[in-house]
């Protein structure tokens, strides 16, 4: 047999488009001259064809493969002939979304058909011949001569009322809102007004069982930078000094924070970590995540959400669904923006309900075939129960095998699964003239299962 | 601004472009270009304001020309007289005090693509390599690439590669990077630059010092690199141990494959590199990105081919989260699948139970064929649940055509739970949308109709609508399942069966229906016991039951593939077969079913091939290329040398992976084969003790020590595999 050598092809990308989610063009630019540009249109017909469960991460047009990913409601494509490496070409993909975002202040079609200046710039930097240059804020700070054009013009008298993730707001304690929209360049005829936001944002995914035991539990963490400070040297974040990594390293005997593995951004530096549990950077203008963490399995406190379900058909035909949700989280803090999703057997038609306050709603949604029941706000400590009589003509033998398993949205805001806590932000030199420190917390629900 | 055609818009920006007035300010002409760059990216043909635009060029406006450039570029090949105009305004850039100016024009100048301009650009570009800011060195670096690309017949000129050579060593990384590239672009003809000892460890020291896309490009570049000796070899496995586990994974993937690359003699080696990727791998299939995660599962995959316990502990990752798109949720159910073991089998089948009734029919569709797979291995646990769920999704279609499927393939290979499969069987009797799903049930009612009480119920549902039934494959294995119903049930069935003849002879229009349903009618009139005997074929296959859990397969198998765009592909096809509940099943069934009647057509049944003794076929040893050579090309006394025909129409157009999969499911290991159009084209097989070369049907066999049943058995398997490939013409 011959021996296999490596092929030498690089990952070279032969075009970049973006495309709305109705097929328009709305960036495209050629590096290679490889392909002509029809192939857009090729490529919006293709993803559009796929059903569902055909993966469209990757399409062939010829010796053309499509590499793209779906961000704020767009399709970012890179074309390549090579058979380049997929992880490079998702994540400089991603990357880019993530620069415009920095750059435009937000991620819409309409903020990209505005700065599309902007954006033919920044890849004229980003990538040349279809080598990625370089990706990072900092260095491209120096190249990038357009301004962002927002579609709401910035100003920080908008302090709406509405906190970050949709909070509520407790005047000075939270960050406004805007700060997720604001473009990094425009700090530079802003002049003054320096800010850093600090976010740690955690995703929680669970399953728990029929019966109540939790089966699955994992959280996925991260801490995001976003700084807007013209002159920022280093940063020192702190955090909760009896955080631990791994299984074997619990120490004292406080309650423990600990993550089962955790990585860092390139540039952070470590050399307090191991003593004082302190991060070290320079951070550069615009969005980086510098940790990230995962923890499987332990949670340090009970699954926020427990549910308690009654089902029964009754004489007339009718399924009579009785919950009770109860919220275990300590009763300061509270669970926003629930929205339990609870699937219905076929040939359900509609259903009657019976909720406990008058801010929930339920609704039967007959295309996904579940009613969604909507709280705005469920504080911890407290309990909550709704009955739904189901209307439906014609069951199937079995339909309460069809009920189930409900899923859970929420957003906890100011809490972390983990329990981690940023202790101190400190910049130095220390800045002149006013500027902002942000930290906020929130914790996302990545996929919250129940079983009934 | 209302709706206008292209030629109209065309017109307007002109009429802009040309007007002195906005020509005098900068924010109007700006505004004005703007306008132009717009309408080209949404598709408008703009090329018609060519030398207006190139007017335009000429400014002082840092944003105004880049924005120029971006039109230039996209045009000057429709337009290659009037882009010499612009090459002068280019060249005078190449000396403005700015270094970002001098690198956009140095970059703009190769961009616009015209062979005809290489010889004003040859020299900017080479000043470009001795310019002071790094930024200028870094385009002019690749500018030499575009420009050979744009001449490949020209010479290299050895001056400028020995430049780029030198500019490895450039203080820049990004330079160095943009060396590395070029230099691979220009050599491409001579199979690449030249990685020799001292580039190679000048590239890993500055390994630190690169970002993301610098450390990949690098990663990637050695993998023409080979240590001279083993120290060196470790050294440079050492030192990239920690880009093994980088928390990007473009890193990871990259040195991975380096890893794989370096050593592929050392099996250890290589496998302590899967296990230190697995963190970062898991961590990829949290991300928040769907694209990775998706990237991220079909490596593993890839990783589980060699190491099947290497995820083991960690199944609870593969969960589906509800929000997940179908692609990836079936990716993670292949993944689980690969998972069971004694300790989580009832675990994960709660779990797959649970996406059994998804919103999205093909996601459901998967997991119960998930479930069924998983039967095959550890049988009692797992029909639970597909029967039990079979009762429920009864009013959906595709839903109950997949569980019924599912509950054929189940018991073809365990016979054990034909018990449950029967029972669940009793109240299936809504009618089933799709032809493979009718086939399906009829052919469990065929099997085990004896004890279905309500079978012939059910078949006479069938035969009532034959007439409106359109596939013929559903029309054969309703013949057959009555007539074997008939063989154990004559009292209810001998009025049906009748009817059911009487119009496919009389009334049917397709000849292979008619032909066997006139085969069937001369078996009957031979008599019953022969009847009984034709018809009396097997029910399951316990064997296979045994052989379904895959070997593992060596790295070598995957690693080339590793780290690039084939494992994310393969899925599409992948599914499409698999997902249907193996529509190669069916047509085996069919064909044996056909072959048994064929041969007692004529009288001359004989059950050789077919009945031979089970016989178990194992992988392990594995035997590296060297040793089967060894052995092949071994002249022994205790040899047996055997060479048999085998009758397979399928086996020159079917792709040679269908074939290595269909032999590795039955543990016969296709160690190499000749290129896809050589004739004759020839496989090397192995398996247990045994090996096999196969010349288009003429199979060749060597066996030691000499067992004759075991040969025979061998050969049947052989034979049943290659009649199972899909007859398809690639």
């Amino acid at each position: 047999m011959t021996k296999h050598f490596a092929s030498t092809i690089a990952a070279m990308i032969s075009q970049v488009f973006i495309l709305s989610s109705q097929g328009d063009h709305l960036i495209y630019k050629d590096f290679r001259g490889e392909a002509g540009s029809d192939v857009v249109g090729v490529f919006y017909e293709k993803v559009t064809a796929l059903t569902g469960d055909q993966p469209p991460v990757v399409m062939n047009h010829g010796d053309l493969h499509f590499v793209h990913v779906r961000q704020g409601g767009l399709y970012w494509v890179a074309t390549t002939t090579a058979d380049s490496s997929p992880f490079t070409l998702i994540e400089f993909l991603n990357r880019l979304a993530a620069l415009v975002k920095d750059y435009c202040g937000s991620l819409c079609e309409k903020s990209v058909q505005m700065n599309f200046a902007l954006i033919y710039e920044l890849l004229d930097e980003v990538v040349d011949y279809g080598y990625i240059q370089t990706t990072s804020s900092d260095v491209l700070k120096n190249f990038i001569q357009t301004e962002a054009v927002c579609s709401k013009p910035f100003s920080l008298f908008d302090l709406s009322n509405v906190g970050l993730f949709g909070a509520e707001t407790q005047q000075s304690k939270v960050a406004p809102s805007s700060a997720a929209t604001r473009p990094v360049q425009s700090s530079r005829e802003q002049g003054g007004k320096s800010e850093i936001f600090v976010d740690v944002i955690e995703r929680m995914s669970v399953v728990i069982g029929s019966n109540g035991v939790v089966m699955k539990a994992d959280v996925e963490g991260e801490i995001r930078v976003k700084c807007f400070m013209p002159s920022c040297s280093e940063m020192r974040i702190g955090l909760n000094e009896e955080f631990s990594i791994g299984k074997s390293q619990i120490r004292g005997y406080g309650a423990a924070v600990r993550v089962d593995e955790c990585s860092f951004h390139q540039a952070v530096r470590l050399d307090e970590f191991s003593s004082s549990r302190i991060l070290r950077l320079c951070p550069s203008p615009g969005e980086q995540t510098v940790m990230q963490y995962q923890l499987s399995d332990e949670l340090p406190s009970a699954p926020p959400f427990r549910l308690y379900p009654t089902i029964e058909r009754d004489s007339g035909g009718r399924l009579l669904m009785y919950l009770k949700l109860r919220c275990d989280l300590l009763p300061r803090s509270a669970a926003i923006n629930v929205c339990v999703t609870i699937p219905v057997p076929r040939g359900s038609v509609s259903v009657s309900q019976e909720l406990s306050s008058p801010d929930q709603s339920a609704e039967l949604k007959l295309q996904s075939r579940a009613i969604e029941w909507r709280i705005p706000r469920f504080p911890g400590g407290t309990q909550l129960s709704a009955l739904f009589k189901l209307e439906a003509p014609a069951l199937g033998p079995a339909p309460l095998m069809e009920v189930g398993p409900v899923v859970l949205a929420f957003e906890l805001p100011h809490l972390t699964v983990t329990g981690l806590q940023i202790r101190f932000l400190r910049l130095s030199p220390v800045q002149p003239g006013p500027s902002q420190r942000w930290i906020r917390y929130v914790t996302h629900s990545d996929s919250y299962v129940i079983r009934v | 601004m209302p709706y206008l055609g292209s030629e109209d818009t065309v017109r307007e920006l002109r009429r802009h472009l040309s007007n002195p007035n906005v020509q005098s300010d900068p924010l109007r002409y700006r505004s004005s270009i703007l306008k132009v760059i717009r309408a080209m990216s949404q598709g408008v043909d703009v090329a018609g304001l060519f030398s207006e635009m190139v007017k335009a060029c000429a400014t002082v406006d840092i944003v105004q020309k880049k924005l120029v450039y971006v039109f230039l570029c996209s045009y000057a090949t429709l337009n290659p007289e009037l882009s010499l105009l612009v090459i002068n305004t280019l060249r005078k850039d190449c000396q403005d005090p700015n270094p970002m100016v001098r690198s956009l024009a140095l970059r703009n100048m190769v961009n616009l693509r015209l062979p005809s301009l290489a010889e004003y650009v040859e020299q900017p570009l080479s000043a470009g390599l001795r310019d002071r800011a790094a930024c200028v060195r870094r385009v002019a670096v690749l500018g030499w690439a575009k420009l050979h690309n744009l001449q490949p017949a020209s010479e290299i000129d050895a001056a400028v590669v020995n430049e780029l050579y030198g500019l490895l060593r450039d203080p820049d990384p990004v330079v160095m990077v943009n060396c590395l590239r070029a230099l691979e672009e220009i050599l491409k003809e001579e199979g690449g630059m030249a990685i020799n000892k001292p580039i190679t460890h000048h590239l890993l020291n500055r390994l630190g010092q690169l970002d993301v896309w610098g450390q990949c490009e690098v990663l990637r570049v050695l993998q023409r690199y080979r240590p001279q000796s083993e120290s060196e070899l470790f050294d440079i496995l050492s030192l990239l141990d920690a880009s093994l586990v980088s928390p990007h994974p473009p890193v990871m993937a990259a040195t991975l494959s380096l890893f794989l690359v370096l050593c592929p003699d050392l099996p250890a080696v290589s496998f302590a590199a899967l296990e230190r990727v697995r963190g970062p791998l898991l961590a990829a299939c949290g991300s928040a990105s769907r694209e990775t995660r998706f990237t991220a599962l079909c490596h593993i995959q890839l990783l589980l081919r060699s190491l099947p316990g290497l995820m083991g502990a960690h199944y609870k990752r593969f969960f589906c989260g509800y929000a997940e798109p179908a692609y990836i949720k079936q990716r993670k159910m292949q993944v689980l699948v690969e998972l069971v073991n004694d300790d989580n089998v009832a675990m994960l089948l709660d779990e797959l139970r649970g996406y059994c009734t998804d919103v999205n029919a093909d996601t459901a569709q998967a997991a119960i064929s998930a479930i069924g797979e998983r039967a095959a291995t550890s049988h009692t646990r797992c029909t639970d649940p597909v029967t039990s769920h079979s009762a429920a999704t009864d009013r959906c279609p595709p839903l109950s055509s997949a569980v019924v499927q599912t509950m054929r393939d189940l018991v073809w290979v365990c016979p054990q739970c034909s018990d449950t499969v029967c029972s669940a069987l009793e109240g299936c009797e809504e009618t089933l949308q799709d032809s493979q799903g009718r086939q399906a049930l009829l052919w469990l009612l065929a099997v085990h109709g004896e004890r279905v009480r309500s079978a012939p119920y059910t078949l006479e549902g069938f035969i009532d609508g034959v007439r409106g039934e359109a596939s013929p494959g559903v029309k054969m294995e309703l013949l057959t399942t009555t007539m074997r119903l008939f063989v154990c049930r004559p009292a209810e069935t001998q009025d049906m069966l009748g009817r059911l003849l009487h119009h496919c002879i009389e009334e049917e229009t397709d000849m292979c229906v008619r032909d066997q349903a006139l085969l069937y009618y001369r078996l009957l009139r031979c008599g019953m016991e022969e009847t009984r005997r034709v018809l009396g074929g097997r029910r399951s296959e316990p064997s296979l039951g045994v052989l379904i859990g895959r070997p593992a397969e060596p790295i070598s198998q995957w690693a080339s593939s590793f780290n690039t765009l084939e494992p994310l592909k393969q899925g599409a096809g992948e599914t499409e077969t698999t997902g249907r509940a193996s529509p190669q099943h069916v047509t085996f069934d069919l064909d044996s079913d056909l072959s048994d009647t064929l041969n007692s057509g004529g009288f001359s049944f004989s059950p050789a091939g077919v009945q031979a003794p089970p016989l178990t076929l194992s992988l392990s040893p594995a035997l590296s290329p060297e040793e089967f050579e060894r052995l092949w090309t071994q002249r022994r006394l205790d040899y047996v040398c055997l060479e048999e025909r085998i009758r397979c129409p399928a086996v020159p157009h079917c792709s040679p992976q269908s074939l290595q999969a269909a032999m590795q499911l039955v543990n016969i290991q296709t160690l190499a084969f000749t290129a896809a159009h050589a004739s004759p084209w020839r496989v090397y097989l192995y398996t247990h003790a045994q090996q096999a070369a196969q010349e288009e049907v003429k199979v060749t066999l060597k066996q030691r020590p000499r067992d004759e049943k075991a040969l025979q058995g061998f050969l049947s398997i052989l034979t049943a595999v290659l009649h199972t490939l899909p007859f398809n013409t690639h």
